[in-house]
């Protein structure tokens, strides 16, 4: 059954805060929560600036079946609705909170279901009503992954615990620290979709989180595989070919192969939206990179700023040189810590001067090491060569869209060629064209 | 030898028939209209009116889909001609062409990061739109210099783009490829521009450049004929009422708003003047001074060219004259 994906590359994981408990962080003076936190629509607004609201309290509605609501991390008062810096660089409509620091609950009794009677559908609109996302990085719409047309039925639930991407250690903690939820999660979402199985898989540089899932009473259907460590093995169609040897085809969903994939951090989030009727506000994430005073696994709520993240662990060593939201492959460089934490940021790691290799791209020898290593079996040289050119009109033809811009085929080039960022700009453009 | 010539002639002959058979036969009929259309037009092939070339357009002419004004390359020559030879009423045609709307080049717009991914403003949109701090500010990666088909865009030192009103065809393809937003094409005889976009507030405008438009609100205020107004935080001016007089340009506290209209018109009074005031009193730079009943004159230092007391004088003693005695709006 376990396959090794096409591709693929096989950077230092550099897991330093693998050790580091999962710890909590002082709420900010000031919460900036950004509008778009997940993929879809961005959502609307339900406070004006004045009101006063309480901790989990709904504050923004999904403006689409694709979209996601928002809730108040603590009880203060709405001071604005502006747009304010995001992690993308753009800016984006954000709903500013002044905490009061009395963090008032809104009573969630109600909404809770702590005895698991109510039954896989009204869980489902539970969970959104909770405002889960994929905690993963690409933060799609939980709700929206868990109902799945009846046409096609589920019969695998795969826990994404595999965590591929190097200095990002959350959801290795996370199992480590509260595989509970994260199993009760696993249940619930097993039953949300009807699948009779679940597989959790786990890349093999976190051997600890292995043998503590597998330390748990595991129910007949449930397996933990333990994977070769590979980037990107956390993608999902990729993680599903390891897993189970199923193609996902081309402008397909795992759903087509009977899979629902879902990250660790998000079956826990899953299972206090459903046992405890708690909203998603905060999410655990790693502060990394060499220039961190106090690199490790944090607990934050959404909408801090990044620099109250950084100056309430210690500071840095030195000058920040390059800031990623994110993991190194897939994350976005940011310009400074004035963009605010979202429901899918993983980590924010911080490098000092010198320490990253500024790319001078070379014209491409044609030497296939990029093709080698695509894992969705792609010529990125192609397509970064038709948009060097501007010839945008045949990147449909080299099957732009299955792109899953991991960044392998930057990270192996020997010609230092911008690959990832060329297809990302190509896919840009294509978008802009079609309206 | 003979028999070379021969069969070679021979078969010539077979040849030419056989084509001459298929030119009869396989007659297209053309409407003879569209080769003399082709010939007015510029042939460039640019695209710009949304055809993939001339041939289209000229079809798209005929087939009266598209107006004579479609090609802007073209410019006013072509479209009369059309105009003429289908016989159509052509509407007053304006030429225009691109203008950058920010002036935040290097040195003057404050840079928050080094941006070292690839070279192509829609490329650096993916990372927060390159290094300046300013969210609106040209990128300055060129990419309005790439797509240009006529070379009428260079970059210049300070990583901005500079148009060549002469080459401009206003083909909008720099407009659409600018994934800012700060090319727009503006009637060519309209010169005094708002050289900023940002929509953000004075103090983050001034945090982040040094010629960017804090949304003070002078030019609206000294402006004569209510062409300058703030929209917002940012200033626009509307080219159908500006008369060019450049006083917002000269009054603007940061620079973010340039006048290059040089050498400029200036008014003459002629001795049919009859010493009414109108003039002086309605010319909002003092230039014209003169005893009631008495001829007025006119200083060329302060006249603007603005033309407002033209249209006011009661016995059009007044005209513009000048490099450029055009009449521009008003």
């Amino acid at each position: 059954m376990k396959g090794k994906f096409t591709g693929g590359v096989h950077p230092n994981d550099s897991k330093d805060t693998r050790e580091s408990p999962i710890q909590n962080l002082p709420l900010p003076d000031e919460l900036k929560i950004s509008l778009l936190q997940h993929i879809g629509a961005p959502a609307t607004p339900a406070v004006s600036p004045g009101d006063r609201v309480l901790k989990y309290q709904a504050i923004a509605e999904p403006s689409g079946y694709v979209s996601s609501s928002l809730h108040a991390p603590v009880s203060g008062t709405v001071k604005a609705v502006e747009p304010s810096p995001h992690p993308s660089g753009r800016l984006i409509p954000a709903i500013i909170i002044e905490p009061d620091g009395r963090d008032e609950e809104l009573d969630l009794s109600s909404s809770a279901d702590p005895d698991l009677k109510k039954g896989p559908e009204a869980w489902k609109k539970m969970v959104g009503d909770a405002g889960v996302v994929g905690m993963g990085g690409a933060a799609f719409p939980t709700h929206v992954k868990l109902n799945p047309p009846g046409d096609k039925p589920i019969d695998l639930l795969v826990a994404n615990g595999v965590e591929c991407e190097p200095f990002l250690t959350a959801d290795h903690r996370l199992m480590l620290e509260e595989p509970e939820s994260l199993m009760g999660g696993l249940h619930l979402a097993m039953e949300m979709v009807g699948a009779k199985r679940a597989v959790i898989g786990i890349e093999a540089n976190k051997p600890d989180a292995v043998e503590k899932i597998r330390s748990m009473d595991l129910p007949a259907g449930f397996e933990v595989e333990v994977l070769p460590v590979m980037y990107p093995q956390g993608a999902e169609k990729q993680l599903i070919y390891a897993l189970t040897g199923r193609e996902v085809p081309t402008g397909g969903l795992p759903m087509d192969v009977g899979v629902v994939v879902q990250n660790v951090g998000t079956l826990a989030a899953i299972f206090e939206a459903v046992t405890k009727g708690r909203p998603l506000v905060e999410r655990v994430m790693t502060l990394g990179g060499t220039m961190p005073k106090g690199p490790g696994n944090y607990r934050v709520a959404i909408g801090t700023l990044l620099s109250h993240i950084v100056e309430n662990t210690g500071g840095l060593e030195g000058p920040a040189a390059k800031i990623i939201n994110g993991g190194p492959m897939m994350g976005q460089a940011l310009a400074g810590f004035d963009s605010t934490m979202t429901k899918g940021t993983s980590g924010l790691l911080v490098f000092g001067p010198g320490e990253s290799r500024v790319l001078k791209p070379r014209p491409c020898v044609r030497c296939g090491t990029c093709v080698r290593s695509c894992p969705v079996s792609l010529m990125p040289h192609t397509l970064g060569s038709l948009v060097e050119w501007d010839q945008f009109d045949l990147l449909e033809e080299f099957h732009v869209g299955d792109c899953i811009e991991c960044g392998c085929c930057t990270y192996i080039c020997p010609a230092d060629r911008n690959l990832v960022q060329w297809i990302r700009q190509g896919k840009a453009e294509l978008i802009t064209r079609s309206k | 030898m003979i028999t070379a010539v021969i069969s070679l002639t021979g078969l010539g002959f077979v040849a030419a028939l056989g084509l001459g058979i298929a030119s009869r036969k396989f007659h297209v009929e053309v409407d003879p209209r569209l080769l003399t259309i082709e010939g007015i037009l510029p042939g460039l092939n640019c695209g710009a009116c949304g055809y993939p070339g001339c041939g289209g357009f000229a079809e798209g002419l005929l087939a009266e889909e598209v107006e004579v004004t479609g090609c802007a390359p073209g410019g006013e020559e072509v479209v009369n001609q059309l105009a003429e030879y289908l016989g159509l009423e052509a509407a007053g045609v304006v030429r225009k062409v691109a203008v950058l709307k920010c002036g935040g080049g290097t040195g003057k717009a404050a840079i928050e990061a080094n941006y070292e991914g690839v070279e192509d403003c829609r490329a650096a949109m993916l990372l927060g739109g390159g290094g300046k701090a300013c969210r609106y500010s040209c990128v300055g990666f060129s990419t309005c210099e790439k797509v240009c088909p006529f070379d009428a865009i260079v970059m210049s030192d300070d990583a901005l783009p500079i148009i060549d009103p002469d080459k401009c065809t206003a083909c909008n393809k720099c407009v659409v490829a600018c994934p800012r937003d700060v090319l727009t094409l503006e009637p060519v005889e309209h010169q005094v521009i708002i050289r900023c976009s940002s929509p953000d507030s004075g103090a983050r405008v001034k945090k982040v450049c040094s010629v960017g438009c804090t949304g003070c609100g002078i030019c609206e205020k000294v402006c004569p004929v209510d062409a300058a107004t703030l929209d917002g935080k940012l200033a626009s001016i509307a080219p159908d009422r500006c008369v060019e007089c450049g006083i917002c340009a000269a009054r603007c506290p940061t620079g973010a708003i340039t006048d290059d209209l040089l050498p400029r018109t200036t008014i003459v009074i002629s001795d049919v003047c009859n010493g009414c005031t109108v003039c002086a009193k309605i010319c909002p730079f003092d230039a014209i001074t003169g005893d009631t009943k008495e001829q007025h004159v006119a200083d060329p230092n302060r006249c603007t060219g603005c033309g407002l007391c033209v249209s006011r004088c009661p016995v059009d003693a007044i005209s513009l004259s000048g490099p450029e005695a055009v009449s521009t709006g008003g």
